[in-house]
């Protein structure tokens, strides 16, 4: 039988180095003066941008184990939200509760993963839930992110958005999603857009800014691509696609092109950006799409919670039910599982 | 077994293969052998001569399959035979319904056709499963659809008859539907042969063909090597070929049935332009790359398999994000639904892409292939990039048919389309940038039937697809495709010889006035008559033949009446060089050329009397001579009508994109113009071609070249370009011989005699240019269907399909 002549040892196909537990910290990213060429040069072709995403989904599968596992990996990479008008502060420690254990002891368990620390990776309200979820998470170690800036529409006076993002860090929020003013993107006042991002995030201190582009109201691939590249100039830890509130939500094109834009500010730039999905994943499936978006075009580094979140709040449930379908080999269903 | 928290951590693929378990049965339950289908029955699989077909994954056997003899083909034409007139009178509608239920069928049973593939073939199964087989149900769904409106739609077109159709491995069923759906369509029968290394879907196929009640001979199934695809190529019973695999085969197809009035389609190899300019979407780019040369393992004939980029930074980052990329591709089982790449098709296509990569590093291209390493245990190639290759390399120049892709770097648009263009073949090119402007302007200029912009293998049965140049010729898919399958309802009518051969029967009393050569000599006055003397005409101007010879002409009574040039091989040479120089009348406003032709037409009224009067020296009949000059005027009316107004089509292919499907010209074309009516027959030939932006290398026939020669001033005085006709008297089929043979021509035209005819054909397969011949059959040029039909227009031009995508 003729063999290929390759004499190279086997390696596990395109996986990467295996990364341990516990990563080191990366620095945050500094920021760097506005460079207008780079944002004017972007280019996104939205039907080839189109064809990829697609085609991702059909390319990349998880089975069995292999799919478990990712699934448990997309917990722990989810920020638990809740953004509701009618929301209390008994509704978010129950959150809370949950985000401490999303996933059944006996679940975990049959899946023979009891010692993993399976947590979400943080709880995210409105500012005035910011106290309540800091006292039901003390001890657990998940912080609390805080939407802010006038989210959603971001509309409100810009010092009175500032302030809004120091009371939610002295509320000991941790992270602040931030929302941008659509308008400098629609308008390309870039400089505008930058000055914005660059003040949150001095407002931010040691929290961590999460910029909300809010691309659903953005008109263009080119638009998200070009707003991203300024909000990473700008210093923004991580880029995140919607409030959830726009009737365009996280899709794969737009999520495709924010990715793009973090390796090329990696590549160019040599610093870390994170990034946040948010807004219209509900299925175990489409998080698996996500994580397989990640790994592809990022790498597996973008598979920890500190370069990678989903914004979601009724995805969890749905794992739940693939997990349990997993370990029993039976459909399961919603209440068997603890709500929050 | 691997733990989940293991995988947690490591974050790593796994296996997700999918189930062969129906695929294996079926195979189990035909005793894994198979022998051919032919008229509607399963012949015995152990009837005859049987080899292997193996699994590229692993190298073990799937199944026996027949080697189809002589005798097998022979009993399939036959059965192809008797089943034709029934299926053509069965009516549009009732073959729709057929296709319909092809189709249907198809869907039905989608998921065993793609895992069949992939085993047999060795393609991924997210390709068969995705891409090839939703594609087959696609082209029955749409060739349905043309059979439902051919009468409407078609009306003066009948079928080809019995179609013989040799398909290759590397897309097995979807080549098979490519072939058969048009020719059932069209109301012709078929004898299908797979290729050797991959013969289980169509059999299968076989299979639906009963399940829907196709009735017995419709579709004809032989397997067998190419033995078996050379006796059906040469089985006399065959009215045409339709033939997509290599251009080395293909070649001797054409040449095998030249003469024999086979129709002929071809769809050949291919070295695929990938044009990335400065301003283009880098990522989106890298990822088209993938689909060029890493879908089916790069081997697909339109693969873009020569990367041409702008060359500096776009270049240097192009490189960077393709190797990166690259590392992440993953090759592997191609029943996982994970992998990216599968098997190569068997052992000897392995070598030869190991041979051309060694090949490529000795003679000094940069070899990249990312650090992992493929299976062992079939027959695997990692994908693989070659830098530093310029174009004079092995690799930037043959057809390598593996994932490996080259290249090469421009500095300008002109520059890119230079070094696009520089390669014998034609079939596919794709250009990537964000500017509109750039990507129509370039679009054009590619020698190549299929144009992609910022995309690459895409297909759908809406749109032609098909070679220029050495990639063969004819479409499949779309209006155009339908072409191939049917011919003329006056050639089946036998064709009308009209008033051909009146020459031989025309009366010999019939001498036309006022030229002094008609005067008995006797009443000759006393000063001679100024010498005419009719040189060639090339380049816009009248030139001595190289020989230094002349032909003489005489009249219907035998008698001298002139001299014309004895054009040899070098006039022929300095003709087509003229034709290529006048180039730019294909850019020139097709409003233009309508002037032009309609300017020779008022020129030659202008003359109408003494061209009348020459024509009945020449046959002896002064009203058939005057009815030929009126007539050949109204000809230069009809294709200078016709010069503006032969639109191309916009395809409504499936996907958010305009397919713009256009007729282009094909460059230099050489015409042997018929004998029965010297004046008509040249402005019959040459104004169509004109009219569509070709320029010409005429030779006129030889007993009437007069008519032709005096010709010249009328081209002179109506602001014809020069080098747009070029003439060149002499012996017609030795000329045309030379023509045919001349690899810088892009088409050949021959009205003359069936060996001729066959001549021209046989040299042709030089460089696989197109050919228009008369195999010696009669063409009434009075008939305004047979002499200024449709046909014209089609023979005339070569359709391109340029597929532009769009949304911001």
């Amino acid at each position: 039988m003729p063999k290929t002549t390759d004499t190279r040892p086997a390696a596990p196909q395109a996986s990467g180095a295996v990364a341990p537990a516990e990563l080191p910290v990366l620095p945050r990213n500094p920021g760097m003066p506005l460079e207008l060429d780079w944002v004017e040069d972007a280019r996104v072709n939205r039907s080839a941008v189109e064809r990829r995403a697609a085609t991702l989904r059909t390319r990349r599968t998880v089975k069995k184990e292999w799919q478990a596992a990712w699934l448990l990996r997309a917990v722990t990479l989810m920020d638990l939200t809740t953004l509701a008008g009618d929301d209390t502060p008994g509704r978010v420690r129950r959150l809370c509760a949950k985000a401490r254990r999303p996933v059944r002891a006996d679940l975990l368990e049959a899946l023979g993963a009891e010692q993993l620390p399976i947590r979400v990776a943080a709880v995210c309200v409105y500012h005035t839930m910011v106290e309540t979820a800091v006292g039901a998470l003390e001890g657990s170690g998940i912080p609390v992110a805080a939407v802010s800036t006038g989210f959603p529409a971001g509309l409100s006076p810009f010092e009175q958005r500032v302030q809004e993002i120091r009371a939610s860090v002295a509320a000991g929020a941790e992270e602040i999603d931030i929302v941008v003013t659509r308008a400098h993107v629609l308008t390309e006042n870039w400089p505008a857009l930058y000055d914005e991002v660059r003040a949150f995030r001095e407002a931010c201190g040691d929290a961590h800014l999460k910029a909300i582009l809010a691309t659903g109201e953005l008109g263009t691939l080119r638009n998200v691509m070009k707003a991203s590249l300024v909000a990473m100039m700008a210093g923004a830890d991580f880029i995140k696609t919607s409030t959830g509130k726009e009737t365009e939500n996280a899709t794969l094109p737009v999520g495709l092109v924010m990715v793009r834009a973090i390796r090329e500010y990696r590549e160019r730039t040599g610093h870390f950006v994170g990034f946040k999905p948010a807004g219209g994943i509900r299925t175990a499936k489409e998080s698996l799409d996500w994580l397989a978006l990640m790994k592809e075009e990022l790498g597996d580094r973008w598979l920890r919670p500190d370069l990678f979140r989903f914004g979601a709040s009724s995805l969890l449930t749905d794992i739940e039910r693939q997990l349990e379908h997993f370990a029993t080999g039976r459909y399961s269903a919603a209440y068997r599982h603890p709500t929050a | 077994m691997t733990s989940i928290p293991e995988i947690f951590q490591t974050m790593a693929w796994g296996p997700a293969p999918e189930a062969a378990g129906p695929a294996v049965q079926w195979l189990e339950s035909h005793g894994r052998a198979f022998g051919h289908f032919i008229d509607g029955e399963w012949t015995a699989a152990d009837a005859g001569a049987s080899f292997e077909t193996l699994n590229p994954a692993t190298g073990k056997p799937l199944a026996r399959i027949a080697e189809g003899s002589a005798a097998d083909v022979d009993r399939a034409v036959r059965a192809a035979r008797r089943a034709q007139a029934d299926w053509w009178a069965l009516g549009g509608h009732g073959r729709a319904r057929y296709l319909y239920a092809l189709a249907r069928q198809v869907q039905k049973h989608s998921r065993l056709f793609a895992v069949l593939e992939s085993l047999d073939n060795g393609k991924p199964i997210r390709e068969s499963r995705d891409i090839d087989i939703p594609l087959v149900a696609r082209h029955f769904y749409h060739h349905a659809g043309w059979a439902q409106l051919m009468a409407s739609e078609l009306p003066d077109r009948v079928p080809v008859g019995v179609v013989g159709q040799i398909i290759p491995w590397n897309f097995p069923l979807l080549m098979l539907a490519w072939k058969i759906a048009p020719a059932l369509a069209m109301g012709n029968t078929v004898v299908l042969k797979p290729a050797e290394f991959t013969s289980l879907t169509a059999l299968r196929f076989a299979e639906l063909c009963e399940e829907v009640g196709l009735p017995a001979g419709v579709v004809n199934v032989v397997t067998g090597d190419g033995r078996t695809g050379a006796a059906l190529v040469e089985h006399p019973e065959v009215d045409k070929i339709a033939f997509t695999g290599s251009t080395e085969v293909g070649r001797l197809i054409r040449t095998a049935t030249a003469g024999t009035g086979k129709k002929l389609s071809l769809e050949l190899g291919g070295k695929s332009p990938f044009i990335v300019f400065a301003d283009a979407d880098l990522d989106s780019v890298v990822e088209g790359v993938v689909d060029a040369i890493w879908f089916n393992q790069g081997q697909v004939c339109c693969a873009g398999s020569r990367i041409l980029v702008q060359e500096g930074v776009t270049a240097e980052r192009l490189v960077a994000k393709l190797r990166a990329r690259m590392e992440r591709l993953r090759v592997g089982d191609p029943l996982d639904k994970a992998v990216d790449m599968g098997a190569i098709i068997a052992p000897v296509q392995l070598e030869k892409i190991q041979g051309l990569v060694k090949q490529g590093q000795e003679e000094g291209a940069t070899m990249w292939q990312p650090s992992w390493s493929c299976p062992t245990d079939g027959w695997f190639y990692p994908p693989t990039l070659f830098t530093e290759v310029s174009p004079a390399a092995t690799i930037a120049q043959v057809e390598i048919f593996g994932p490996v892709v080259v290249l090469l770097t421009f500095r300008t648009p002109a520059e890119a389309v230079e070094l696009a263009n520089n390669t014998r073949y034609g079939l596919a090119a794709s250009v990537w940038t964000e500017s509109v402007n750039l990507a129509l302007d370039v679009a054009p200029k590619l020698k190549a039937g299929t144009v992609w912009t910022n995309c690459t293998n895409v297909f759908d049965a809406a749109a032609g697809f098909g070679g220029y140049r050495e990639s063969g010729f004819g479409r499949e898919g779309g209006r155009e495709g339908l072409r191939e399958y049917v011919k003329w309802a006056w050639e089946k009518e036998g064709g009308t010889a009209g008033e051909a051969g009146r020459r031989e029967a025309a009366p010999m009393s019939g001498v036309a006035p006022e030229q002094g050569a008609s005067v008995p000599p006797s009443r000759r006055p006393a000063v001679p008559p100024i010498d005419r003397t009719a040189k060639l005409y090339i380049g816009g101007k009248q030139a001595r033949p190289d020989s230094g010879y002349s032909l003489p002409v005489t009249d219907a009574a035998g008698q001298p009446l002139g001299e014309v040039g004895l054009g040899n091989r070098k006039d022929i040479r300095n003709a087509v060089e003229a034709a290529h120089k006048a180039a730019s009348w294909a850019r020139t406003t097709a409003h233009n050329r309508a002037q032009v032709l309609y300017y020779v037409a008022e020129n030659l009224a202008a003359r109408e009397a003494e061209f009348a009067a020459r024509l009945a020296r020449l046959a002896g009949d002064p009203d058939a001579a005057a009815r030929e000059v009126a007539l050949a005027i109204e000809r230069l009316y009809t294709w200078a009508a016709w010069a503006d107004k032969y639109d191309g089509l916009v395809h409504h292919t499936p996907f958010r994109n305009v397919t713009l499907a256009m007729p282009e010209p094909l460059g230099v074309v050489g015409v042997a113009c018929p004998d029965d009516f010297p004046l008509l027959g040249f402005v019959s030939t040459v104004a169509p071609l004109v009219a569509m932006g070709n320029t010409v290398v005429a030779v006129p026939s030889e007993d009437g070249a007069l008519a032709v020669t005096d010709f010249y001033q009328v081209l002179d005085t109506s602001d014809v370009p020069g080098g747009v006709i070029n003439i060149v008297t002499g012996h017609r089929d030795e000329l045309s011989g030379v023509l045919a043979a001349h690899d810088d021509v892009d088409a050949v035209w021959y009205f003359g005699t069936r060996e001729g005819s066959a001549e021209v054909e046989r040299l042709s397969a030089g460089n696989m240019k197109r050919t228009w011949v008369s195999y010696g059959r009669p063409r009434d040029w009075t008939d305004a269907r047979q002499g200024a039909g449709e046909e014209f227009l089609e023979r005339a031009t070569q359709v391109k399909n340029i597929w532009v995508p769009y949304g911001e």
